[in-house]
């Protein structure tokens, strides 16, 4: 080893483990955005259904939303990498390979966040939804728009606007979930530093640095929202 | 379905029960107090010191939990100058490792949720404060954290859940509390899809009951808001008397 200091330890030289570091980063600000869009996806499809006139669809919704919300993320991740690899193994074994068929970490961990923050955005979105005047929607149909048509022109642009700051919520709750994913081996941010103090023995140093690359992370992020809020706002009074 | 294995599992998770519960309970209830001190230090306190506390609010606000834990649980051992003090007979047991960290998470986000609170008493009411000749702590204590609370209260309950929901963090360093259990059992049968419902269900269970408690703690703060404020039948602390005009 060549230094013990935190600088030559976080380096980008041969021993330095800085740039594995922000290739992790990267891992994590990939997981997190792949399962943001996954639960995006989710979360529109579970937002329709509670804003349905089939009571099923509402309570199945409901339903989803409610324990995805008040369930642990650790249990979510667990059940999708061990129940996954169970399958996969049950599948292996039809093929007759013998032995556990790990489930694939990234598209488990990004189905994982997806399932959870889906629950998220659907709440987002309806509250965005509730909060477009009906009285637009009635002029909409009025001019005899049809329904894909009033939610490309009257719905989504509205809602972009009224969903943002929520939005926003959730991709800093989603991004801090990414960390989670660590437990299944994914080598993301948390991955790497566990990886990177256990050979070198320095484990402040490793996590102190993925803590600051997270707040980067979020920073920056943070500022592109904000940008993209101001863009949606504009030509809006706001007090 | 294997009713005996289902049975043997809820079994054992309720084992973890407690854990669960003691880490929820020490962490939430130290870090609101840290939430109050920190909520006030940020508002009245002198500029270097309201700077710090809003570095220390974005630091926890802007990293995962777990990498708080891995820090305190993992990191600090690093440092000569901690394994030497008298703390490390705390930091080098993972129970007060989590519990700490959770404590320090939590009272970030309660010290944001509280100083909302603060901010949206009516500023009349402050004035009315010092009118009856009330000083400035005597204010703090009697009108305007008491408001405070009841501003605050709703946003704190959900992070409350959050926070029963983060204990489950602690199982990766090694805790056996609910989820810590619930993996163990998983990565021994495989049978993931029973012991998550078994999990989640206990889980469920105990945010049922927490929001409904909560519940009933907002609606006692609120009864200026309640169509009949009578109804609860305490009617102790009201003032007696005609009303006036």
């Amino acid at each position: 080893m060549s230094g013990t200091d935190f600088f030559s330890v976080m380096g980008f030289g041969p021993e330095g483990w800085g740039g594995l570091m922000l290739r992790a980063a990267l891992m994590s600000v990939a997981i997190a955005a792949s399962g943001f869009l996954i639960g995006m996806v989710f979360g529109s499809l579970v937002c329709w259904a509670r804003l349905s006139r089939s009571a099923t669809a509402r309570l199945l919704a409901d339903a989803y939303a409610t324990v995805l919300r008040g369930v642990p993320d650790l249990l979510v991740i667990y059940l999708l990498y061990f129940g996954g690899s169970a399958v996969l193994s049950r599948v292996g074994a039809m093929f007759g390979s013998s032995g556990f068929v790990s489930a694939p970490t990234f598209a488990t961990g990004a189905l994982a966040i997806g399932c959870v923050s889906g629950a998220y955005q659907s709440e987002v979105l309806r509250g965005a939804f509730l909060s477009i005047q009906t009285g637009q929607l009635e002029a909409g149909r009025a001019y005899g728009m049809k329904t894909m048509l009033l939610l490309r022109r009257i719905v989504v642009p509205q809602l972009v606007r009224y969903a943002l700051p929520g939005m926003e919520n959730v991709w800093q709750l989603v991004l801090k979930e990414s960390a989670l994913i660590s437990v299944i081996g994914l080598v993301e941010l948390m991955r790497q530093s566990a990886i990177g103090s256990g050979s070198t023995n320095q484990p402040f140093y490793f996590y102190v640095t993925a803590a600051l690359l997270f707040l980067a992370i979020s920073s920056v992020t943070g500022w592109g929202f904000r940008r993209v809020e101001a863009h949606a706002f504009r030509g809006v009074r706001r007090a | 379905m294997d009713f005996q294995f289902i049975a043997d599992t809820v079994l054992s998770l309720l084992a973890g029960v407690p854990k669960t519960l003691q880490l929820a309970v020490i962490s939430i209830s130290s870090g609101a107090v840290l939430a109050v001190i920190l909520a006030s230090l940020r508002l009245y306190g002198p500029w270097p010191v309201r700077t710090l506390v809003r570095g220390y609010v974005f630091a926890f606000r802007g990293t995962p939990l777990l990498v708080q834990i891995f820090l305190i649980y993992y990191g600090l051992g690093q440092l000569s100058a901690v394994r030497h003090s008298f703390l490390w007979v705390y930091l080098r047991e993972p129970f007060w490792c989590a519990v700490l960290a959770l404590a320090l998470n939590t009272a970030a986000y309660g010290a944001e949720i509280i100083r909302g609170g603060i901010l949206s008493v009516p500023y009349g009411q402050v004035e009315a404060a010092w009118a009856c000749g009330m000083s400035g702590f005597k204010t703090f204590r009697r009108i305007i954290f008491p408001i405070a609370l009841r501003q605050a209260l709703p946003a704190y309950s959900n992070e409350i859940i959050l926070m029963v929901k983060s204990t489950s963090l602690a199982s990766i360093i090694t805790l056996m509390e609910i989820t810590g259990i619930a993996y163990k059992i998983i990565s021994e049968t495989y049978n993931a899809v029973p012991v998550f419902v078994c999990a989640g269900g206990i889980y469920l269970l105990i945010n049922f009951i927490v929001t409904r408690v909560l519940q009933y703690f907002e609606r006692r703060l609120t009864p200026h808001l309640r169509r009949n404020p009578d109804d609860s039948k305490k009617t102790k602390g009201q003032i007696k008397g005609a009303p006036i005009g």
